[in-house]
């Protein structure tokens, strides 16, 4: 997702006494309608909470963002705790309910996206932990008799002297005393814990089978269901026979939904077998037709005519025109699927005047809504639980929130709750793929080899089009189809460029996939900078370093990554290096790649990563997202590829839609830029630069260049 | 039809064809074992019968009748376990949603052998999938597993 990089600062701290008689700090929106009182937590339950204190000493964190994978459910409670001064062992961890008190400060509804969870809640998170922190000292020194200044705070207790008081025996009295109007935030240079690798908080309950997930919801009386969906997108029901569905042993019901047939089960196996068994005559649709091959071919067309302008300056045509030496470059990439490791799954409990809905979701605000308009309920009547979510990479963050909004509609044809289940083959022909893009590319090159024209047209459907989100769209041009591209680094010294954008429209249904536009214009525009380098006859690192010498982040991160690899240093027979660097979601990662060739496959060796992301809160949690990362690029970069051929998506699951295995992973180094620049994600930003860099090794080693994904050898 | 889960003797009345995955899931209300493909293609559904790791999504109920059905829930009533314990070590999980399956075929490896190289860890954890990406953690991980059973 495209980020606004600043956080509003519109909350009202509020605080008061948690139903079981705790403390309870929260958020509430100005303007009066949400600001709480203290003494409750809220009038109808627990509408705003952040942290929760109770008698046990327990503290509970609420997250407003999802849990995914990404460890925000161990970074944002380390913010919390900075300030709080509990015992780290006490703390336990909970989605957020949907709730405007929720909303992402930036894009103004609930959402777990571009990768924006920890800067844009840290300064909450802090506050609230603060916040908590002096009523828990205030209610002790009243108690002793003695100013707040004589208490100190340590591991969940306030002592003063040889007093000593545990927060959950003073959080009931807190909880009804008056917030303070601000509070003082510690200096960075205090911090103790922000900045300390931590370990993820449910890492042992996941690994142990005990979290909750979307699909371990079961609830009394529940029953399980499939859907058949259109063999194409857009495609419709004309008839079906449910005869041989219901004979099916478990199956309980099939129903008709808007989006295909739904079949009522004892089992999600059952509920399969009797999709199996459905006789569906499917009507065609505005997508019966589509065939990637020619749709790749239209686009190539369209790459050569001029586009929408996303950037410019001065007068690229003109320059290229007059130029003695020109490289010209077509790029592509295909569709891809997210496929996480959880299929996508929806539990609904419909009652007479309320709807309880559990599913792993980015983007809460979108699902409820999406659930009140297809049950005719008001939005306040819908209450969305979020489990943990195994994966999401953009997939559950769905504007029209297709899942839930289907789960609704068959709710509301059976009794009693249901379970929803995608199958693998569900997912990967479901579509909300990553878009498929093409580029052409043309730059001049001066005396010194440098860039002095550059002209980049892409062509690849709009994600944002259609969506809520299409308010962001600026004088037709969608800006998460041209990040990266548009604001390369490399056109900062370029005195004639041009950025255009054609977004054709198209019945395959697109989506933001982890690095989003980042996923192909980093490929691109450092595979073509490759080019230059190599049509310059100078070192890809050195070119580099010459077009980024006024970017500080971006060299910073690129020498640290060619320093950590070995860059030059003589490799061994049969393997070459590649690199590449981008700037991604506030944060900067140049990675460096070693690779040969195993019968005819390519192999990664090793990589080098480096980061800067600014202020670091967790560097385990950095780490893991940077591993993350390249192997997410590397699946895209090796192997990923949906292809449709008239209408049909030609892969269904791991087989023929593989992600990379345990033998495919090279050995990663990490290192982190020690940073005091504003904090940038890390979710995503470890994704981008991979592709480029093991696509300029292997041309580094054969003198092929790829320019299309996944890299194979002709 | 019989079966015995985590020491627990079973009786489940289900289709003979009905794979044990959903029997543990849906039937049984055993969550703990993950679906992620139904075809054998990621791992993430790996349970132990009679001690070898199976896909559960692909194993008929009829196979496993009578014989003994460890999940990771069996696997886990002892919080010492040498994977659970190098898991928390290593800080393996991400997700999550593949690490039952992930401990379970790690369990196995190196019940079965005691100091695995790293090509044995590889082409016996190469069936499990994760797609975020914690396959350096887990190659650690059942190292470190094999390393703490040893010195049980």
């Amino acid at each position: 997702m495209t980020t606004p990089r600043t956080v509003s600062r519109r909350d009202f701290i509020s605080t008061g006494l948690a139903a079981a008689g705790g403390l309870v700090v929260g958020f509430a929106l100005p303007g009066g309608g949400r600001r709480l009182l203290a003494g409750e937590e809220s009038p109808d339950g627990v509408l705003n909470a952040f942290v929760r204190i109770a008698a046990d000493d327990s503290v509970t964190i609420l997250l407003k963002h999802a849990e995914m994978g990404q460890g925000i459910s161990t970074s944002l409670p380390m913010a919390v705790a900075e300030e709080l001064g509990c015992d780290w062992s006490r703390i336990r961890v909970e989605h957020a309910p949907a709730a405007p008190a929720y909303f992402h400060t930036a894009f103004g509804i609930q959402v777990t996206g571009g990768s924006t969870s920890t800067w844009e809640s840290f300064e909450q998170m802090r506050k609230a932990g603060a916040t908590a922190r002096v009523m828990l000292v205030e209610t002790a020194a009243e108690a002793w008799g003695i100013p707040a200044s004589d208490c100190r705070v340590e591991n969940g207790v306030v002592l003063a002297g040889d007093r000593r008081a545990t927060f959950g025996s003073l959080a009931a009295a807190a909880g009804r005393r008056t917030p303070p109007d601000s509070v003082a935030l510690k200096a960075p240079k205090d911090w103790t814990l922000i900045g300390k690798s931590t370990k993820r908080l449910e890492g042992a309950d996941k690994s142990a089978g005990r979290a909750v997930f979307g699909l371990d919801v079961r609830r009394p009386g529940q029953v399980f269901a499939a859907v058949a969906r259109p063999p194409h997108f857009g495609g419709t029901v004309a008839s079906f026979d449910p005869a041989r569905a219901k004979a099916t042993p478990g199956v309980v019901d099939v129903v008709a939904v808007p989006s295909g047939v739904a079949v009522i089960a004892k089992s999600t196996w059952a509920a399969w077998r009797g999709v199996s068994a459905l006789e569906v005559t499917w009507k065609d649709g505005p997508g019966a037709g589509v065939s990637t091959r020619t749709l790749l071919e239209e686009y190539r067309a369209l790459a050569r005519t001029p586009g929408l302008k996303a950037a410019a300056k001065g007068d690229a045509e003109a320059a290229l025109g007059k130029a003695a030496k020109i490289i010209e470059a077509e790029y592509d990439v295909p569709y891809l699927a997210h496929a996480p490791m959880e299929p996508l799954n929806v539990t609904v409990e419909l009652g007479p005047t309320a709807c309880d809905i559990w599913t792993g979701t980015q983007m809460p605000t979108t699902d409820v809504a999406a659930a009140a308009r297809v049950l005719g309920l008001d939005p306040s009547k819908i209450r969305l639980h979020t489990p943990w979510l195994g994966g999401g990479f953009g997939r559950r963050a769905n504007p029209r929130a297709d899942f839930v909004a289907e789960a609704c509609e068959i709710a509301k044809r059976v009794r009693g709750p249901v379970q929803v289940a995608w199958s693998r083959e569900d997912d990967i022909r479901g579509g909300y793929y990553r878009p498929m893009w093409a580029s052409r590319l043309r730059a001049a090159l001066g005396a010194g080899g440098l860039p002095t024209a550059w002209s980049h047209t892409i062509v690849g459907q709009s994600i944002i089009a259609g969506t809520p989100f299409a308010m962001m769209i600026q004088d037709g041009v969608d800006g998460t189809s041209v990040e990266g591209a548009a604001n390369s680094p490399y056109l900062a010294g370029i005195p004639d460029f041009r950025v255009g954008l054609h977004s054709p429209v198209g019945p395959v249904p697109v989506l933001w996939w982890r690095s989003v536009g980042h996923s192909h214009t980093a490929f691109v525009v450092e595979s073509f900078l490759d080019e230059l380098a190599h049509a310059a006859g100078i070192d890809p690192l050195e070119y580099r370093r010459s077009l980024l010498r006024n970017h500080a982040r971006h060299l910073g991160v690129l020498n640290l990554a060619a320093e950590t690899f070995g860059w030059g240093r003589p490799l061994p027979e049969g393997r070459a290096a590649g690199l590449a660097v981008h700037e991604s979601f506030g944060s900067f990662v140049a990675q460096a790649a070693e690779v040969s060739l195993e019968g005819g496959r390519i192999r990664v060796h090793r990589v080098a990563c480096a980061v800067d992301c600014g202020p670091v809160v967790n560097p385990a949690g950095v780490e893991a997202q940077m591993q993350s990362g390249i192997v997410f690029g590397l699946t895209a970069a090796l192997r990923g590829e949906i292809t449709l051929h008239r209408g049909q998506v030609q892969q269904s699951n791991f087989h023929d839609y593989p992600i990379l295995r345990l033998s495919d992973m090279p050995e990663v180094t990490v290192r982190i830029v020690n940073s005091t620049e504003p904090m940038g994600g890390v979710g995503e930003p470890g994704v981008p630069p991979i592709a480029p860099a093991v696509a300029n090794a292997v041309f580094s080693l054969t003198g092929k260049r790829l320019r299309s994904l996944p890299l194979r050898l002709p | 039809m019989k079966l015995t889960v985590n020491g627990r003797e079973q009786d489940v009345d289900v289709a003979p064809e009905m794979p044990l995955l959903w029997v543990l899931r849906d039937t049984l209300g055993l969550t703990g074992t993950k679906f992620g493909c139904g075809m054998s293609q990621c791992g993430v559904c790996t349970v132990h019968v009679d001690g070898k790791a199976v896909r559960s999504c692909t194993t008929m109920m009829s196979s496993v009748e009578g014989k003994s059905v460890t999940t990771i829930e069996g696997l886990a009533a002892d919080p010492g376990h040498p994977v659970l314990r190098a898991w928390h070590e290593l800080d393996v999980v991400q997700c999550g949603w593949c690490q039952p399956g992930q401990v379970m075929g790690a369990a196995a490896l190196v019940a079965k052998n005691a100091s695995p190289t790293d090509a044995e860890i590889v082409s016996g954890m190469n069936g499990h999938l994760c797609r975020c990406g914690t396959y350096g953690r887990i190659l650690a991980g059942v190292r470190r597993a094999a390393e703490i059973g040893r010195t049980k």
